[in-house]
């Protein structure tokens, strides 16, 4: 469904993704994890064309991730992304951040849309937040309403950009159980994390990226549990046993 | 005092005539640099080469010619080329383009203070260009933008006066008018400054409305 290959990218004079081939099939779940500026973020990016990059192809199933094209407004409503920093619009409720695609990207009637938003919400959990304004709720609540908010546009797939990692650690559990069930029910996804026992218990697939290439991948048990590049083995031990 | 009072009652009803003039041309140009300083700002931060160049152009020349030169020049000059404007045309005109400047500028630091995310995402959920600033960009940067903004519809209501130098019979030429032919000018210029700071009163109130607002957010 989402395939990379050979894909480059260099800000400035730095190149952070050295021909990245990868691909996510539907329903699957696979987390990208690695050191911080290994351009574990900047492949999200580039999949939804936040970012431009500089060789190589993306493809949505089948259509070509072009940031300069016209063509990325429309491919951007069939794969959702969910921030680590929530990027709510801090100037509308919570139902009103979550209908706010489907209202005005994909002109749903308002009254179907709410009704959907409402769902979606209870969903997430926060049926009864529909009208707080996100400074108003917790972190994890807020990274909730991003998902319901991703949801509503009823994606094709849902890049996550460490969705936990602003979370004080008694909130991450919320949203992690939410993704979880996301993943249940079939949702194709691509989680850069950090939480190892959800990569664990929840992906199909792990990519540990290093410097700016993959390392090592597959079924996320055997990367996770044994991995066999030197650089996964070393890191896994940094992040599970920092002590 | 007694003077004073006899004065004003039978300068006010002249004075109120200016009144009236001084507030169209506040606020048509005010409607006017509005209109146009969005679209100088938004030109600004599009990010297309030739439209930053030209509103950046464009807003320089405007900041480096007084006011009165521009209004001199519709006025007097645009006729040379086949364009006559009445003074009050003249007058909106001139003052909507001398501010359109600050009001870009203005725009532009509130559209440029909303968070790279919030663009982002936008665009994450399908919007365009124009629906990110429409739902996501503007109603943010406003918050940001309006006490400013109330302070320049002051200057604007107290620069309005200028309009008087192309024969806009507004408050102060009003005013002028009236003491050169009476020589009364203690009781007439008292009067035509009372009368702007009442202007200005519910104005600065605006401002001190909107600065509290957006300190509370």
């Amino acid at each position: 469904m989402i395939e990379l290959s050979d894909v480059h990218k260099s800000f400035g004079k730095v190149e952070v993704l050295k021909g990245i081939t990868a691909s996510v099939a539907k329903s699957e779940v696979v987390c990208i994890i690695g050191p911080s500026g290994s351009g574990k973020s900047t492949i999200l990016r580039c999949i939804n064309g936040l970012e431009s990059y500089d060789r190589g192809d993306i493809r949505i199933e089948g259509a070509r991730v072009d940031r300069d094209d016209r063509s990325i407004v429309a491919l951007r409503t069939q794969v959702s992304m969910v921030f680590q920093r929530f990027n709510l619009f801090p100037h509308r409720t919570a139902l009103e951040n979550v209908i706010e695609g489907p209202l005005y990207v994909k002109k749903e009637p308002p009254a179907e849309a709410r009704e959907r938003g409402r769902a979606l919400l209870a969903q997430v959990g926060l049926a009864d937040k529909e009208n707080v304004h996100p400074p108003q709720l917790s972190g994890g609540q807020q990274q909730r309403v991003a998902i319901a908010r991703a949801l509503a546009m009823k994606p094709k797939a849902i890049l996550f950009d460490e969705p936990t990692s602003a979370l004080d650690p008694e909130l991450v559990g919320d949203v992690l159980s939410v993704m979880r069930k996301l993943a249940d029910d079939g949702m194709t996804m691509v989680v850069v994390t950090h939480e190892m026992g959800f990569a664990r218990d929840v992906a199909d697939r792990v990519l540990f990226i290093d410097g700016g290439v993959i390392v090592e991948q597959g079924a996320a048990k055997s990367v996770l549990n044994q991995p066999q590049h030197p650089r996964t083995q070393d890191f896994l031990r940094r992040v599970l046993h920092p002590l | 005092m007694q003077k004073f009072y006899s004065d004003a009652v039978e300068f006010v009803p002249i004075l109120l005539q200016g009144v009236w003039l001084t507030v169209i041309v506040t606020f048509g140009s005010l409607a006017l640099s509005t209109v146009l300083g969005l679209l100088w700002a938004l030109m600004r931060v599009s990010g297309i080469g030739v439209l930053v160049g030209l509103s950046s152009s464009l807003i320089n020349v405007i900041r480096g010619i007084p006011i009165i030169v521009l209004l001199f020049y519709l006025y007097f000059v645009m006729p040379d080329f086949g364009i006559a404007l009445t003074a009050l045309q003249a007058s909106i005109l001139g003052l909507g383009i001398a501010y359109s400047a600050y009001q870009a500028e203005n725009f532009r630091a509130g559209i440029e203070a909303i968070d790279k995310g919030q663009i982002e995402a936008a665009q994450t959920i399908g919007m365009g260009c124009w629906l990110t600033m429409r739902r996501v960009v503007l109603p943010q940067a406003i918050r940001i933008v309006l006490p400013p903004y109330g302070n320049v519809m002051i200057m604007m209501l107290k620069d309005s006066s200028q309009a008087s130098t192309i024969t806009v019979a507004e408050l102060a030429l009003q005013g002028k008018l009236i003491a050169s032919s009476t020589f009364k000018n203690t009781s007439v210029f008292t009067l035509v400054a009372l009368m702007y700071l009442t202007m200005s009163i519910p104005l600065i109130l605006l401002v001190r409305h909107f600065e509290k607002k957006a300190n509370h957010k």
